[in-house]
């Protein structure tokens, strides 16, 4: 779990009150201004860790924020819960505390009372954004292989497995012929029991 | 004086790391028994050195020496003693130095207790461990020493991060350590056996302990690691698919399939090739997750090659060992003869589908992590891979997984006969599909949380109608006598399979939660599920190194007080950093979680409110698991005497 290295500095969101917060919430807030990478990366002392850093959040949805209406709240939720904290590691901007997830969370609902439609708030801020606010990557050319990953592993596995198989069968006579004397003397010799 | 001592044992070590490579390694070339002696006390003595120089950095700590740069960083002259001790691997050196301690720890294991390993296989499989220590302590040497001084020393230090101030903290890496690195003893086992060209069901039998005692602590490392996520984060959530919690899933996944082969190898000679493969693959990811982690690589690409020395060293140690490891297997893997034959329905068939679906998973993972590195990297796109990804596709496999589990276990070996062991499995099924309606009912949506329910219930009940029915007797005193005989690895299969279902059961619940945020008023009653919840009073209170505001909040049903919970936001001066501190109170196998936030002018407090029904089941299922892994390493330390080996299978049921 966990480590702090400065050096290495993995910039998390933290609850409020935390200093680094200050410097993602001011200068980042216009909803056109994606942090770049090496901006983010010299954000705050980094925790992390060696194995399990989690996503440090004090707070995230503020009673203040949300809609009246519960069937509004909902959608928003379920639209924020997949969206990407810009300037956090791999965080929703339901589960963030950072001043600019905030207020993404708040456009979200705008828009939503405004009355678009889920599929238009998410092609809203994804028009804004880029790929890289969907924690759910949209399938195109670049995300083909990832998208195809678990069913290429599972093809990948069960040829390996069918060609196993044939070459076992390849070898029919070998296990049901006898031993010879010397042959289990060699399996002994291994470590090998010679039952069966 | 102390502190040189332990920077000075650590050099130590490294010299010592190095003979237990190079001396067994020649021996077992030339077949010289000398030579390869001197690895058993040599892996132990760098173990020792190791350990020192751990002492050392944690004396450091203990009393508060600032003029240790990794004390003043992370440290504080009233930060709690235990903290005092746990912040010493709360940092970047400090949590590599501790690597090393497991590494050599394991090292020192093997030495202990292989008394009944052939000398070559042993002295081989410390070589490969003392050249993995060598590289590690090469790299916290050279890159990352903890032992650098300042001058003048502060007199005062910047505290540890307040996150990591918790006793979960201070219990989830070592364990964490113990069997992520705990791996790297199956993996020197198969580098010494594809180096010493021996691989059959002994060699399975030696590594099968060792990857159940990595994987119990893995296991129980990362339930640990979510737990704390859970209580700490004030929202409840325990699992993020980061990078850095896949790094810890994928050997699990990886660890969890040689399990499985490994058995399959020592019973049946069968998929020798393949364990071989897992478990390089195990500790290969270990050591990915270790570099993914230590490299700085996941916070951009651009961070790594900015400052590259301590991620282009462990990028190296990884291509050499995982590359290594890999050009051997490529060596030696086809000449390693064909193993037992088995039919497709088969308890070896049925292990084969498991490690299929569990290595898709693993894929899965591995490619959803790097995925977004490797396209930046190439083509300098950003892209996001979160939770949403990760749910969609793993889901679809690991159900399947699920509903194999109680399958595999009714099959026999070598040729199974599936609908006899669908026929033993009918009263899970209808359990199962009982309790999927029930759930439905009750609760009417998500679908897929009542699906996934049912297959869990099915699940638990299917692993425990294997132990049922191989104690069923004509008489109770009979079925206490099967009983007694059977072997504890048929008692752990049974019982990690449940304690998977359990755990499947509480994830599934997430998904009936309640949730109400909403800004307090002193004296109101809010529902939350079945309960109501309302605050009693707010008020400060000072801690050794944080103040804190605290509500105390009454849990309430029907009228009737069930509990008092305590949310606290809680400040580390120090570091000028907040944190929260959730009020929880299990009823049942659900909790009441509160944590508080803001408040305001007109004595309103804002609030996060839930009841998890049933959450408690992701860890205790966890808990389970372990337990029976433990069992399972119990029965092969019993089994390693012939005699009883051959009695245990007459008091088998016949099938």
């Amino acid at each position: 779990m966990s480590v702090e290295a400065p050096s290495l500095s993995l910039p998390r969101c933290r609850g409020r009150g935390d200093p680094n917060d200050r410097y993602l919430s001011d200068g980042e807030k216009s909803p056109n201004l994606a942090p770049s990478p090496a901006k983010r990366g010299r954000v705050g002392v980094g925790v992390f860790i060696a194995l399990v850093l989690f996503p440090l959040t004090a707070y995230a949805v503020t009673p203040g924020e949300r809609l009246a209406d519960p069937a509004l709240e909902a959608r928003a939720r379920a639209i924020t819960t997949e969206l990407r904290c810009l300037v956090c590691q791999n965080q929703s901007i339901d589960d963030s505390d950072a001043s600019l997830a905030k207020d993404l969370r708040v456009l979200v609902r705008e828009k939503l009372k405004e009355g678009m439609s889920d599929a238009q708030v998410r092609e809203f801020v994804h028009a804004r954004y880029g790929d890289f606010v969907l924690l759910r990557p949209p399938v195109k050319l670049g995300t083909l292989l990832l998208w195809a990953a678990p069913l290429i592993a599972l093809l990948a596995g069960a040829a390996a497995i069918w060609m196993a198989a044939r070459r076992r069968a390849g070898f029919p006579a070998t296990p049901a012929k006898a031993l010879s004397e010397e042959e289990r003397a060699r399996l002994r010799a291994l470590g090998v029991s010679d039952r069966d | 004086m102390i502190v040189e001592t332990g920077h000075y044992a650590l050099v130590l070590a490294l010299a010592l790391a190095l003979a237990q490579f190079a001396i067994p390694f020649i021996g077992a070339r030339l077949n010289d028994a000398a030579l390869m002696r001197v690895a058993r006390p040599a892996a132990i003595t760098q173990f020792l050195f190791v350990a020192l120089s751990y002492g050392a950095l944690t004396y450091a700590h203990v009393v508060s020496d600032f003029s240790l740069v990794n004390v003043i960083e992370n440290s504080h002259s009233l930060k709690p003693f235990i903290y005092k001790i746990s912040g010493v691997w709360g940092n970047h050196e400090g949590s590599m130095l501790l690597w090393v301690l497991v590494l050599s720890f394991c090292g020192a294991l093997i030495a202990v207790f292989s008394n009944a390993i052939p000398d070559r296989l042993r002295a081989d499989a410390l070589a490969v461990q003392g050249l993995l220590g060598a590289a590690f302590l090469l790299f916290i040497l050279l890159t990352s020493n903890p032992f650098a001084r300042v001058a003048p020393a502060p007199w005062e230090g910047r505290d540890l991060n307040p996150i990591l101030q918790d006793p979960g903290l201070a219990i989830h890496p070592p364990l964490l350590y113990l069997g992520y690195v705990g791996f790297s003893i199956v993996f020197s086992f198969a580098a010494a056996a594809l180096i010493g060209g021996r691989i059959d069901a002994g060699w399975a039998r030696v590594i099968r302990p060792w990857t159940l005692f990595a994987w119990i602590a893995l296991t129980l490392g990362i339930a640990m690691g979510s737990y704390w996520a859970y209580y700490t984060l004030g929202w409840g959530g325990f699992w993020f698919w980061d990078p850095v919690e896949n790094a810890s899933l994928m050997p699990w996944i990886a660890g969890t399939a040689l399990v499985h082969s490994a058995a399959v190898m020592e019973k049946r000679e069968a998929l020798k090739v393949w364990t071989i493969f897992l478990a390089i693959l195990a500790f290969s990811l270990s050591l990915l997750g270790t570099f993914l982690v230590r490299s700085g690589v996941l916070t951009s690409v651009h961070a790594f090659a900015s400052d590259p020395d301590r991620g282009v060293f462990i990028l190296a140690i990884l291509g050499f060992f995982i590359g290594g490891a890999l050009a051997l297997f490529a060596l030696r893997a086809g000449a390693l003869p064909v193993g037992g034959l088995f039919s497709p329905i088969s308890r070896e068939g049925a292990l084969v589908l498991n490690n299929l679906l569990l290595s898709a998973c693993c894929a899965t993972v591995v490619v959803g992590t790097l995925y977004p590195l490797a396209l930046e990297a190439i083509t300098g796109e950003k892209i996001s891979v979160g939770a949403p990804f990760f749910n969609t596709v793993l889901v679809p496999i690991a159900l399947p997984l699920a509903l194999l589990m109680p399958i595999g276990q009714m099959l026999a070996w070598k040729r199974g006969d599936l609908a006899a062991a669908l026929q033993r499995l009918r009263i899970a099924f209808i359990v199962g599909v009982v309790a999927t309606a029930a759930f439905g009912a009750w609760y009417g949506t998500p679908f897929l949380s009542i699906v996934t329910a049912g297959i869990a219930i099915y699940l638990v009940v299917g692993a425990l109608s294997d132990l049922a029915l191989r104690v069923r007797g004509s008489s109770g005193r009979a079925s206490l006598k099967r009983l007694a005989g059977l072997p504890l690895s048929v008692f752990g299969t049974s019982i990690a399979h449940a304690g998977m279902g359990l755990t499947l059961l509480g994830l599934a619940a997430t998904g009936w939660g309640v949730e109400t945020i909403v800004a307090m008023k002193p004296a109101s009653f809010y529902d939350v599920g079945p309960y109501q919840i309302g605050i009693d009073s707010v008020s400060p209170r000072q801690g050794p190194n944080y103040s804190e505001v605290y509500a105390v909040m009454a849990v309430r049903k029907d009228g009737a007080t069930l509990a008092t919970i305590e949310p606290a936001k809680r400040f580390y001066q120090a570091r000028r950093m907040a944190r929260s501190e959730a009020g929880i109170v299990t009823l049942g196998l659900g909790q009441v979680y509160a944590a508080i936030g803001d408040s305001h002018e007109d004595g309103t407090i804002d609030a996060r409110l839930y009841w998890k029904p049933l959450v408690t089941l992701i860890w205790i299922g966890a808990l389970i698991m372990a337990i029976g892994g433990g069992l399972s390493l119990a029965d092969r330390r019993l089994r390693i005497g012939v005699a009883r080996r051959a009695a245990a299978p007459a008091l088998e049921p016949a099938e």
